[in-house]
């Protein structure tokens, strides 16, 4: 690399996260640390049934018992999970029923993050479900998607007002015993968003959740639970960020999606949790289980997901496809840029037969970040004529990253058709001079190169949130060029 | 418009432009020949501000200094370079990679970006000059373009930015007979008193069809003759050598 493109790589670092500021909001936080009571305060402050709480302490039993994971290709010092809060809501506390209600910093909080929360102004047809700390402060549309029969809440009112279908399906695609982080999440877990589409009904609009950490020295433990009745359609969004802080905080969500006969359920996340400044000191630490079934014959669920955020990103966003002729879909696109490091990808599991996964990985790495993707195959042998196609493409911006690719395949039907193909390339000085000489400056080309690479995964986004993704993408790389 | 006063450039220590004069006046067409691996390609990149060269000399554009500035602002200033080989530039389409292009220098000039209509006129008239399938226009560029398509994408874009200083290295290389001949008319039509062209091309043939006001002949780093178009019969017919010796001749 000649100097001047060293300057300009060093540059990049100077960046500006913009969704940095901390609200002033008045909040009710517990002390610090875990023990039996944290949990039993939680549920309690939730008002929950006997029953959830005593599948938290479970829970929580069986994460005592457990060891943090150590296979991932992320480097951190080890959690002190004693030094986190774990319940943290702004101080008017109860769940509010119009806008009216809500404090109006909570309310700035959302307009400067460009999510404005009245409904009528809201991007055409999108209802938000908006979840600062550990509480879903409100929910929009809720009375237009109700005619529908479309449920659209916060989980803690959905424990409320629908525990038949909490006890059904909390757990039922990752029960707490899946991992160290999703028996912790299911222990401690405050709110997140609940979707339940009725039979045959396509959901009248976008959904989408706003997740924001505000308060300082807590973790966010959200939960997500969707469930697609048979021939339904639901496209969902969820959009992530946080303040600036020195610290790392935690975020380990669990999302459960269940995809009935014939349903659809398209999942899209925008992930731009603070990442951490230059020198890698602060950023959140995303440690996310998300995993969908594809109950039904002919259901389908597709993720696309663009990771530009958080200091750490460690999540694999899977589809368990049970239901015959079902489909999986994963597309991501995750940049790194300074010290963040990325470990993510999907899993397939193919049960039922003729099913087909799709995978479409593109990682983008700059700076000294480090960029793994890691996917695993599975097709078990009542999957007769099951297919997959996995494309991992990896793209380079300097020498001072790295982009690893660990795919996995355990194939147990000879009937199966697995196909796989890797790329790593680099931004080229021949395509950069390319760019400049026709009078498009290095940022501007850095912008329109990533965002071309990315084409095939931002293409999968719903409309309104595919231009705010491309720019993001552009921002998180802003000087990156090598 | 282009005065180039003892230009030298290297690479990694290693000399490749070993001091270039050349003047070139608004209206002129200059062709630049000479052996493969002489500085050709060099020197358009140099005066296109491609980083990673040692540079001494002087580059003046219009009076001011090009060696002082950033490509993409030579660019906006009127220096169009069409590349002897174009890059691909995968999942960006030719026509918002020309949209970018064309409002980026409007920006510079102050101008706003181009409405939508005018640009798609503008971008049908110009496909039409060098004959490039519309088709091409929805495709990333030069991705999976054949050679000739990717040279006649480059005067496309040269006729769309319609720069005053145009830099076509090798464009005749890669084109069919037919191609050539559509490609040069096109360029022919794009000149004009206040624009100028230097040519770079190994072949005689290119400049019957855009005729030169002056031939150069670049060897080895220094443009060692410089001729009308006769000059580039004389090569046609007789290579280099006859050059070499009559500079060996001088030397003793
Ligand atoms: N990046 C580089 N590193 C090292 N040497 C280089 C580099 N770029 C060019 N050169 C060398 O400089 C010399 C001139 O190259 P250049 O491409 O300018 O020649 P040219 O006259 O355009 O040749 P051709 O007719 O084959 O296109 C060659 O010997 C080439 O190998
Ligand atoms: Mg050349």
């Amino acid at each position: 690399m000649s100097t001047s493109e060293q300057d300009i790589l060093e540059q990049i670092t100077g960046d500006d996260y913009k969704y940095g500021f901390v609200s002033n909001i008045e909040q009710d936080i517990i002390p610090k640390g875990l023990t039996e009571d944290t949990v039993r305060f939680i549920s309690a402050k939730k008002n929950e049934p006997h029953w959830l709480l005593d599948w938290r302490l479970k829970a929580y039993k069986h994460w005592l018992g457990m060891t943090p994971p150590d296979w991932q290709n992320v480097k951190f010092p080890p959690i002190d999970y004693q030094d986190i809060s774990y319940y943290a809501s702004p101080k008017e506390g109860s769940k509010l029923n119009s806008l009216d209600e809500l404090d109006p910093e909570i309310k700035a909080t959302y307009d400067k993050l460009g999510i404005p929360l009245e409904e009528q102004l809201i991007l055409a047809g999108v209802a938000v479900d908006a979840v600062l700390d550990s509480v879903s402060v409100i929910t929009t549309f809720k009375e237009k998607l109700a005619e529908k029969g479309v449920i659209f809440c916060s989980i803690s009112e959905a424990v409320q007002e629908h525990p038949e279908l909490i006890k059904k399906y909390l757990g039922s695609v990752v029960p707490y015993t899946d991992n160290y982080f999703a028996a912790l999440n299911s222990a401690v877990f405050s709110d997140g968003s609940f979707v339940y589409i009725p039979k045959g009904v396509r959901c009248p609009m976008e959904l989408s959740t706003y997740f924001r950490i505000n308060a300082k020295g807590t973790g966010q433990f959200e939960r997500t639970l969707l469930i697609a009745e048979d021939a339904s359609y639901v496209s969902y969004l969820e959009g992530c960020t946080a303040p600036k802080r020195d610290e790392n905080q935690l975020h380990a969500a669990v999302v459960e999606l269940v995809a009935m006969e014939s349903a659809e359920i398209k999942y899209s996340t925008v992930q731009n949790w603070y990442p951490g400044d230059k020198d890698g000191k602060g950023g959140i630490y995303n440690f996310v289980t998300k995993r969908g079934v594809c109950m039904g014959n002919g259901s389908k669920i597709s993720w696309t997901q663009v990771e530009t955020g958080s200091a750490i990103t460690w999540k694999y966003p899977s589809v368990v496809l049970k239901g015959d002729n079902s489909i999986g879909e994963f597309y991501s696109v995750a940049v790194t840029n300074n010290l963040q490091q990325a470990d993510t990808g999907t899993k397939m599991i193919h049960i039922g037969k003729n099913t087909k996964s799709r995978i479409v990985s593109k990682g983008i790495s700059a700076g000294k970040s480090q960029n793994s993707y890691r996917g695993l195959v599975k097709v078990r042998k009542s999957a007769a004529n099951a297919r997959n196609y996995s494309q991992c493409d990896s793209l380079l911006m300097g020498d001072k990253c790295g982009a690893h690719t660990f795919p996995y395949f355990e194939i147990n039907n000879n009937g199966a058709t697995v196909e796989h193909e890797a790329t790593t390339s680099k931004i080229g000085e021949d395509i950069m001079f390319y760019c400049n000489q026709r009078g498009i400056s290095q940022e501007d080309a850095v912008a329109l190169i990533v965002n071309g690479y990315a084409k095939e995964v931002l293409d999968k986004l719903p409309m309104e949130f595919a231009v705010e993704a491309k720019k993001l993408l552009a921002i998180s790389l802003e000087g990156s060029v090598g | 418009m282009l005065n180039i006063n003892n230009l030298k450039a290297s690479i990694d220590d290693k000399q490749i432009l070993k001091g270039i004069n050349l003047e070139v006046k608004p209206g002129e067409v200059h062709a630049i020949m000479g052996p493969n691996g002489s500085g050709k390609s060099t020197l358009s990149s140099v005066i296109a501000g491609r980083e990673g060269y040692e540079v001494s000399g002087e580059v003046l554009f219009n009076g001011k200094d090009l060696l002082e500035l950033a490509p993409e602002v030579r660019a906006w200033e009127g220096i169009f370079l069409a590349f002897q080989y174009p890059v691909e530039i995968p999942g960006v389409s030719n026509t918002n990679f020309m949209r970018t292009c064309i409002n980026e220098q409007r920006k510079y000039r102050g101008l706003p970006d181009m409405d939508a209509s005018t640009f798609l006129k503008t971008m049908r008239e110009k496909a039409e000059l060098v004959e490039l399938d519309p088709n091409l226009m929805k495709r990333s560029v030069n991705q999976g373009f054949s050679g000739g398509e990717k040279k006649r994408n480059e005067i496309f874009q040269l006729a769309m930015l319609d720069p005053k200083l145009a830099i076509l290295d090798e464009t005749d290389s890669g084109l069919d007979i037919d191609a050539l001949r559509i490609v040069s008319n096109g360029v022919n039509k794009l000149r004009n008193k206040d624009n100028a062209f230097v040519v770079i091309t190994h072949y005689q043939r290119l400049l019957d069809y855009i005729i030169p006001d002056f031939v150069h002949v670049l060897m080895n780093g220094q443009i060692v003759k410089s001729g009308t178009k006769e000059l580039a019969y004389e090569l046609e017919e007789k290579g280099y050598d006859w050059i070499k010796a009559e500079l060996k001749e001088a030397a003793l």
